[in-house]
């Protein structure tokens, strides 16, 4: 029998049972819908925060002192004094190092007349504007000169102007104080908004680090290295030579742990990316499910079809048809109700993706990938479930058949 | 007569079943031979063998041994798909209890068997189909759907599609079985008619007057054939019915 007309007879069939065929369908619809619709929020957050930290500098390296240990005793990152200005002076010079930064900081109380405002100064040079991708929008930045001299200057974020200037004045040249510590205002950043872990990028003091150092916390190690690579593919490379550089310099034998720590933003975006993936693995998972049970409901509703049918088969049995034009035909009628299924079901995902950034204001984005790959499992889907009912059928002796009651 | 084309040819035909652990000899040795344009009843008490034998002739079963040729062709060699092609080609079933699709035009019920024979086009089919359905007097009902019909109307479309096919023989299991005595010469007088033009037919019955009206009755009694006679003068059904009374209207 050509395949029109077993699809003519399928249609038929089902035709005859247009609820019930509905309600197995649905089992389809439901899974597939939820398939694309996981997928598609997985995917869009998994957007959002690659476009958030290529927002915060791709191919920045963060250097922190780390696991030493004093005696036996490991000492907290806080107590840990291994990094130099002598180590920042020696990295400048590496050939994979387009930009390099020391950092300190200290948070404090800056206070403005009769405004203040909690915040944390920074102690940097004018680099660290290149690796966080930072502008300053009015006024200028501090300069070499003003690193030398420990000069009592600073850059502020949109925030701490908004809180110490709420009037709108112009912050640029005025005074304030962080602590006791008067220091002039030369320029404001240009507002980056909250980065994707929540944390208000705006919110920052920035100033010659040897001014943090000397004036403010009185130390004579730095509390970490901000670096950026000349580009992303070299981060690895360059992570090595700092390494290199560190270990020779801080006297570290070779089977001694590393007493500094590096982690680049390309670890940090993989770090958050594998969650996200789990995530999306996770919701893929119970949506699988869910297409799981949608073809087990197939099976059972084909199998009451096919001895509901019986008579049916053993007369088709008995003009003609042949085992696989029985087999072809209930495969047909299984696999139409996992398609149609399948396409209400892509259909309902696309809506049910719309509504979650309508509604929930969530990130979504369906990837060619899993509309095809939900049409492929659906397929898939109904002739598996449909085939053991249907060889049933095809198997079933056209004597006992033609006379059943 | 003799010159006439053999249809079935059967010779020493056993069929045996184990039912639970015991051996059933179903038939014991079947020997005949029809020949085209005859009208077999074949006749016998339940348990005789008939429907045994009928499952054979129709190419639904095989025999435990003997030899079985349909159309000059050996039976029991063919697999069963070839089993399968050879009742679409050259058997039409009519069966007691009609077996119409149901919910399915009588149009669409009479295609069937068509529908199984991938060298009939669509035009065709359809075709054959309104032939079939004028051949049984059904010209005027080839779109109603079969459980808007009576009983006697479904048994013509289930004969219509025995005949769509244009088979080498027709087998009928108690045809007339589940219907009412005038509507049963009606079926009869419809059988008598196909004979006439020529169609072999094989009817399978436990009912002995059905014999008067056919050319030969072979009888059955555990699985033996104890009669085969020749009725050369067979009794019209289109007669007895008109000498029914009238005032019961099928």
């Amino acid at each position: 029998m050509n395949f029109a007309n077993l699809l003519k007879i399928a249609l038929k069939a089902l035709n005859n049972n247009k609820l019930r065929c509905f309600l197995t369908m649905l089992g389809i619809i439901i899974g597939v819908a939820s398939v694309i619709t996981m997928l598609a929020i997985g995917q869009g957050s998994k957007n959002s925060i690659k476009e958030q930290i290529s927002e915060m500098g791709s191919n920045m390296i963060m250097i922190h002192p780390g696991n030493m240990q004093r005696g036996g005793v490991r000492q907290s990152a806080d107590d840990m004094q291994t990094l130099e200005v002598a180590d920042y002076e020696a990295l400048q010079s590496l050939p994979g190092i387009a930009a390099i930064s020391p950092s300190v900081n200290s948070a404090g109380q800056l206070v403005n007349g009769n405004n203040n405002y909690p915040s944390t100064i920074y102690g940097i040079t004018p680099d660290y504007l290149d690796i966080r991708k930072l502008k300053v929008k009015d006024g200028s930045m501090f300069t070499e000169h003003d690193i030398k001299s420990a000069a009592k200057v600073c850059v502020l974020g949109k925030t701490v102007v908004d809180n110490l200037f709420p009037n709108g004045e112009d912050p640029v040249g005025r005074v304030i104080r962080f602590g006791k510590i008067p220091m002039t205002v030369i320029g404001v950043l240009e507002s980056k908004g909250t980065n994707s872990m929540g944390m208000d990028q705006d919110d920052v003091v920035l100033a010659p680090y040897t001014t943090v150092m000397k004036r403010i916390l009185a130390i004579d190690y730095i509390q970490g290295l901000f670096a950026s690579a000349v580009d992303e593919q070299q981060t690895d490379a360059t992570i090595d030579a700092i390494t290199e550089m560190l270990r020779t310099r801080h006297k570290l034998q070779d089977g001694q742990d590393d007493d500094f720590e590096i982690r680049s933003q390309q670890e940090l975006s993989e770090m958050m990316n594998s969650t996200s993936d789990m995530m999306t693995v996770l919701l893929a998972c119970i949506a699988g499910i869910s297409l799981l049970v949608g073809g087990i409901g197939i099976m059972n509703i084909m199998f009451v079809s096919v001895t509901e049918r019986t008579r049916e088969i053993g007369l088709r049995m008995s003009i003609g048809a042949r085992g696989i034009d029985i087999l072809s035909q209930f495969l047909i009628e299984a696999v139409i109700i996992s398609v149609t299924g399948g396409v209400i079901g892509i259909l309902l995902g696309f809506l049910a993706s719309w509504l979650v950034t309508m509604i929930a204001h969530w990130p979504v984005y369906i990837q060619m990938y899993s509309v095809v790959l939900s049409f492929a499992v659906c397929t898939v889907t109904g002739i598996f479930f449909g085939w053991y009912p249907a060889k049933k059928a095809a198997s079933l002796d056209p004597i006992e058949a033609i006379r059943y009651e | 007569m003799t010159e006439r084309k053999e249809i079935i040819k059967v010779e020493m035909l056993r069929r045996e079943f184990i039912v639970g652990g015991e051996k059933v000899k179903a038939l014991r040795g079947v020997s005949f031979t029809i020949h085209e344009g005859e009208f077999v009843t074949i006749m016998g008490a339940s348990g005789s063998g008939k429907s045994t034998l009928l499952n054979i002739l129709g190419c639904l079963d095989t025999p435990t041994s003997g030899v079985y040729e349909l159309d000059g062709i050996s039976v029991q060699s063919m697999s069963k798909n070839q089993r399968a092609i050879t009742r679409n080609r050259k058997i039409g079933f009519v069966f007691q209890n009609y077996n119409l699709l149901p919910k399915t035009t009588a149009i669409e019920n009479v295609e069937l068997p068509l529908l199984y024979n991938s060298t009939v086009g669509a035009k065709e089919r359809r075709e054959r189909a309104v032939r079939a359905l004028e051949a049984v007097g059904l010209k005027e009902r080839l779109f109603h759907k079969s459980n808007q019909m009576s009983g006697g109307q479904q048994q013509r479309v289930a004969i219509a599609r025995a005949l769509v096919n244009d088979p080498v023989i027709i087998l009928a299991d108690e045809a007339t079985g589940n219907l009412d005595t005038r509507t049963s010469f009606s079926i009869l007088t419809l059988f008598q008619d196909l004979h006439r033009r020529g169609r072999t037919i094989v009817f399978v019955t436990h009912n002995p007057e059905l014999s008067d009206y056919s050319s030969r009755n072979i009888v059955l009694r555990d699985g033996k054939v104890v009669a085969d006679t020749r009725n050369d003068n067979p009794k019209s059904a289109k007669e007895a019915l008109e000498a029914l009374p009238k005032d019961d209207n099928d």
